[in-house]
């Protein structure tokens, strides 16, 4: 089971208080792209074993999107934050580092 | 004309804790930007209370003032009032971007009452919150889900329970609170 702190209510929920969203900073590339960049924006998603960036919805609450750092392997969740970052803060990239140094994700570390 | 009539018309159950539907009492969903007090000053003004803070409700008479996100807020209010209120927000929101819908008729509210731990208990066994009285305690407002649905809930002045449903579950959530509080269901949680 995993614990979610809403960064917007600021309260601890279980999953079932929220719901999946996928894959987290997804860069859109539309229409003028080239096809493997629109390809990449459609199907190319990680599947990590270990650390995660995923968007999570507070369904059952406040209603906003946010993001969710978290290990896939033991279900840990590092940390939660806005859905107005276009990256994983410095605070959250601590966090993760301290429980797993050297992780890395897409472009960020 | 026809009355206006509650979802369950005032349908009780009277078990460990008693789950008992609200009289009709008037709704207004209030948007806008919580943290602008061009927004949250003429709100308290009109609502006559206190901007509630984070996961918090205000509470005067028979008016609820409840933080539902950080740009939502739920007033509740006595029924006859909504018109002449929803005016005087119009008046004092003028200019800043917001919205004031009524609701009343969209929404079904339950008061859960009787023994503090058999009114904590019942709620506990629908919704993963922590209804400890020390991390909820009076004033504390929350949405969550009551079994399968979503909902919201507050803890009165005096202890007991509001719980507020869509109309359309209205009926799923009062079963589902007076099966969860029969009086042979008490599990000694708190
Ligand atoms: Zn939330």
């Amino acid at each position: 089971m995993l614990l979610l702190e809403c960064p917007y209510c600021g309260v601890a929920g279980e999953e079932t208080e929220f719901h999946g969203g996928g894959e987290a900073h997804l860069k859109r590339h539309g229409p003028e792209s080239s096809d493997a960049d629109f390809e990449g924006y459609l199907f190319h998603r990680e599947n990590p074993k270990g650390v995660h960036l995923e968007r999570w919805r507070h369904v059952n609450g406040c209603g906003k999107w946010f993001h969710a750092a978290r290990c896939t392997r033991t279900l840990e969740v590092f940390g939660t934050y806005t859905a107005q970052c276009s990256e994983p803060p410095q605070e959250i990239r601590d966090k993760i580092s301290a429980k797993r140094p050297g992780w890395t994700w897409r472009e960020f570390s | 004309m026809s009355e206006p009539v509650t979802p369950l018309g005032g349908a009780v159950h009277e078990g460990a804790a008693r789950v008992a539907e609200m009289p009709r009492r008037g709704m207004i969903t209030l948007r806008g930007d919580l943290g602008d007090p061009a927004f949250s000053e003429a709100v308290a003004e009109v609502a006559g209370l206190a901007l509630p803070g984070r996961g918090r409700v205000s509470a005067e008479g028979e008016t609820r003032l409840g933080w539902m996100s950080p740009d939502e807020l739920i007033l509740m209010l006595p029924a006859p009032d909504v018109a002449a209120v929803l005016d005087r927000l119009a008046g004092a929101l003028g200019g800043v971007h917001h919205l004031a819908v009524e609701v009343t008729d969209a929404r079904a509210l339950f008061a859960v009452s009787g023994e503090p731990a058999a009114v904590r208990e019942s709620l506990a066994k629908l919704a993963p919150v922590d209804f400890s009285p020390a991390a909820f305690e009076p004033g504390t407002f929350r949405r969550s889900r009551l079994a399968q649905v979503p909902a919201a809930f507050w803890c009165e002045p005096d202890g007991s329970f509001g719980v507020m449903c869509f109309r359309s579950v209205a009926e799923y959530v009062f079963k589902a609170l007076s099966v969860s509080a029969a009086s042979d269901g008490r599990v000694g949680m708190f």
